[in-house]
């Protein structure tokens, strides 16, 4: 396969040999991908909180909004990241079940996962996880609904702030709304392989 | 007269299928267009200034391609090269053999689709299981995709609900929200079993080697979840240069695709798992595939190369919603498709060769690209080519233009054809001999026949005209 390497860069070279230029790569300002509604000020707490709605996620203010949607839908078993379950815990019903490890011969016992977002996008509505932060990518994805405990201070305003905050982590997702398809006659379907609800809990 | 083999696939199409792609890429165009002008000012200036981002990146491939794969390198990536679609099958292969793996997971990537890798490792006892639910229909029905981000768009509920009958998800039901569930419970536990996860990449970041992948159902983050081995196949073309153009190209990806500001789940992979997480590849691995790519670089169609794969050419064309994907006999449908496909058949190129004239060259593709392609140039040029190959594909349904030749040419013989046209008024189309005219008239009614009337009306003006003198105003 060396031996493939070469062949392709000689190709590559060869058939860019007869350019008589190359273009430039362009440059473009930030201000290009600026949406209309993102003009001005923004409260990116609740632009975010807009936004993911839009997208059929659930944003969340408190704990308190928090434990009555987990008692009001009968969410009774699931993963939440050690470090959080020591915050959360106290403020949920005892027969709400906490499980701090997540064990994957067992993925459908879990109906919720709550772990640690490194970030949001306020003008997508989008949750950022990444390999230090959420303590589990299966934990994040495979139970019905996942709730990313996001940072007020973490949320960027858009796309380019956000990737430009990427950093170094060799696995980030942005995760915007509920798994969906619409591959079976174009209409919306949420939760296909990665949750049907998803939450984004807002904390100071 | 031989029509195009496009139009014979046409004409034989299932109205069911037609009006299911109809229907489905006519709803896709109008999401794209509204979504783009809705959130934008300037939505074109996205368009131009991507496809100057990813011109850039083709004309530069011979530096890119080494600075990437030292990126990734330094990143703890295995780095593969595989010019062939065979090499990059065994390379794959090679890889599941060195970790003694038998099941794959696979989220979806067109590159495989051209290489049939499926297929190739099935023969050779690997469990390959296709996860996006469009794949994973399209695998259980043995078919192929129809569309490039659609791939059952050609089939409707009740097909499907027959195809999980027969591969024994349960009892017939056409319910999409039962579909889907039954293919969530039954594809879990096979990402859960694999050995490896593969996937494709929508762009590879030259500055920092991060991998893209985007989806919506979350099938590739379950496949980089749940497996211990990542493998991600790569056409060349796919790199850009640094971590900021995402930020533009991202807000094209999904809006032009899907008609969604951002797909649900967007991807950054530069390596194998952190240190603290328990799950996702402790091994990854990139191919980079050409199989015909570097022909295209070679050609004058190298814009090609631009292509996101996000079908928004597909579902603005008339000619793809009257004939379906599958009509383009290739992986790649639709007005990219027209372009790629011949190019991409090398030597084969003469038999694809009539997939550029299947275009009214009405130019909306080009229109619609968000990397500015323009398609409808590059069509002309493969027409050119094909023609310069004597390809008797591209010369189906094309008539003889010679005579016409001789007769635009001679202003005699020009003034008498217009005044013998009239002929056409009276004489019923079956008794003229014009192979071409009998075929258009098939299934068409020609305007009545007013030859040199145009003629007639300038000489008169320009007597008018002069008539009226100096006098007359001009502009
Ligand atoms: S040619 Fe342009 S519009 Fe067509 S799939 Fe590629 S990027 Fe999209």
């Amino acid at each position: 396969m060396s031996n493939d390497r070469e062949a392709i860069l000689g190709r590559v070279r060869q058939a860019l040999a007869p350019l008589p230029t190359r273009a430039a790569a362009p440059d473009w300002e930030r201000e290009l991908v600026l949406m209309r509604h993102a003009r001005g000020a923004v409260d990116a707490p609740a632009l975010f909180a807009e936004r993911l709605r839009l997208v059929n996620g659930t944003p969340i203010a408190s704990v308190e909004e928090l434990v009555a949607l987990f008692v009001s839908s009968g969410w009774r078993r699931g993963y939440c990241d050690p470090a959080l379950a020591a915050r959360l815990r106290p403020a949920f019903p005892a027969e709400i079940v906490f499980e701090t490890e997540f064990d994957r011969t067992r993925v459908d016992d879990y109906q919720f996962g709550i772990t640690a977002a490194v970030g949001a996008i306020a003008e997508t509505g989008t949750v950022i996880l990444n390999d230090a932060a959420t303590s589990r990518r299966l934990a994040a994805l495979a139970p019905w609904v996942h709730v990313a405990v996001v940072p007020r201070r973490s949320i960027h305003v858009d796309l380019p702030e956000a990737v430009a905050a990427l950093g170094g982590d060799p696995n980030i997702i942005w995760c915007t709304g509920p798994s969906k398809t619409a591959d079976v006659e174009g209409i919306l379907i949420e939760g296909v392989h990665g949750p049907g609800v998803q939450i984004a809990l807002l904390v100071d | 007269m031989k029509f195009q083999q496009i139009d014979e696939y046409a004409a034989r199409l299932r109205p069911e299928t037609k009006a299911s792609v109809h229907s489905g890429s006519k709803a896709g165009h109008e999401k794209r267009t509204k979504v783009l002008f809705d959130h934008f000012i300037d939505p074109d200036r996205l368009r131009r200034i991507a496809g100057d981002i990813k011109q850039h990146v083709v004309e530069n491939l011979d530096t890119y391609l080494p600075a990437v794969e030292a990126k990734l390198r330094a990143n703890g990536v295995h780095v593969h090269w595989a010019a062939t679609a065979e090499a990059a099958n065994e390379a794959v292969y090679s890889i599941l053999q060195a970790r003694g793996a038998r099941r794959m997971v696979k989220a979806k990537t067109m590159v495989s689709e051209e290489t049939e890798l499926g297929r190739f490792l099935e023969k050779r006892g690997v469990e390959c299981v296709e996860t996006d639910l469009g794949e994973f229909i399209v695998q259980i029905d043995g078919d192929h995709p129809s569309h490039i981000v659609k791939p059952i768009i050609h089939k409707n509920r009740r097909e499907i609900a027959t195809s999980f009958e027969r591969h024994g998800l349960g009892a017939y039901n056409d319910d999409p929200e039962t579909i889907t569930r039954r293919a969530r419970v039954h594809l879990r536990h096979k990402y859960l079993e694999a050995d490896v996860g593969l996937t494709g990449a929508n762009f590879v970041v030259a500055e920092s080697g991060r991998i893209v992948l985007v989806t919506n159902e979350g099938n590739s983050r379950f496949c980089l979840a749940a497996t211990k081995c990542h493998i991600a196949m790569v056409g060349i073309e796919k790199i850009l240069p640094r971590d900021r153009d995402l930020g533009l190209l991202l807000n094209l990806l999904a809006r032009s695709g899907t008609g969604q500001q951002l797909t649900v789940y967007t991807e950054f992979i530069s390596g194998p798992r952190g240190p603290a997480q328990p799950d996702g590849p402790e091994e990854m691995h990139v191919v980079f595939v050409d199989n015909g790519r570097t022909d295209v670089l070679a050609s004058e169609c190298r814009d090609i190369l631009r292509c996101i794969r996000c079908g928004a050419c597909l579902n603005v064309c008339p000619v793809y919603r009257q004939a379906s994907g599958h009509a383009y006999r290739s992986v790649y449908p639709g007005p990219v498709g027209a372009v790629l496909s011949p190019l991409l058949a090398g030597e084969r190129f003469p038999a694809m060769a009539d997939l550029p004239k299947a275009s009214s060259l009405c130019g909306a593709c080009n229109e619609v690209c968000p990397v500015n392609i323009p398609i409808p140039d590059l069509l002309l040029r493969l027409r050119e080519k094909g023609k310069r190959e004597g390809s008797d594909a591209a010369a189906a349904g094309t008539p003889a233009m010679g005579g016409w030749a001789v007769m635009a040419s001679q202003p005699f013989a020009w003034k008498a054809a217009l005044a013998g046209g009239r002929i056409m008024n009276v004489l019923p189309t079956k008794y003229v001999p014009v192979a071409a005219l009998q075929a258009w008239q098939s299934r068409r009614t020609l305007p009545t026949w007013r030859g040199g009337t145009f003629r007639t009306w300038l000489h008169d003006r320009r007597k008018q005209q002069s008539q009226a003198g100096s006098a007359a105003p001009r502009n």
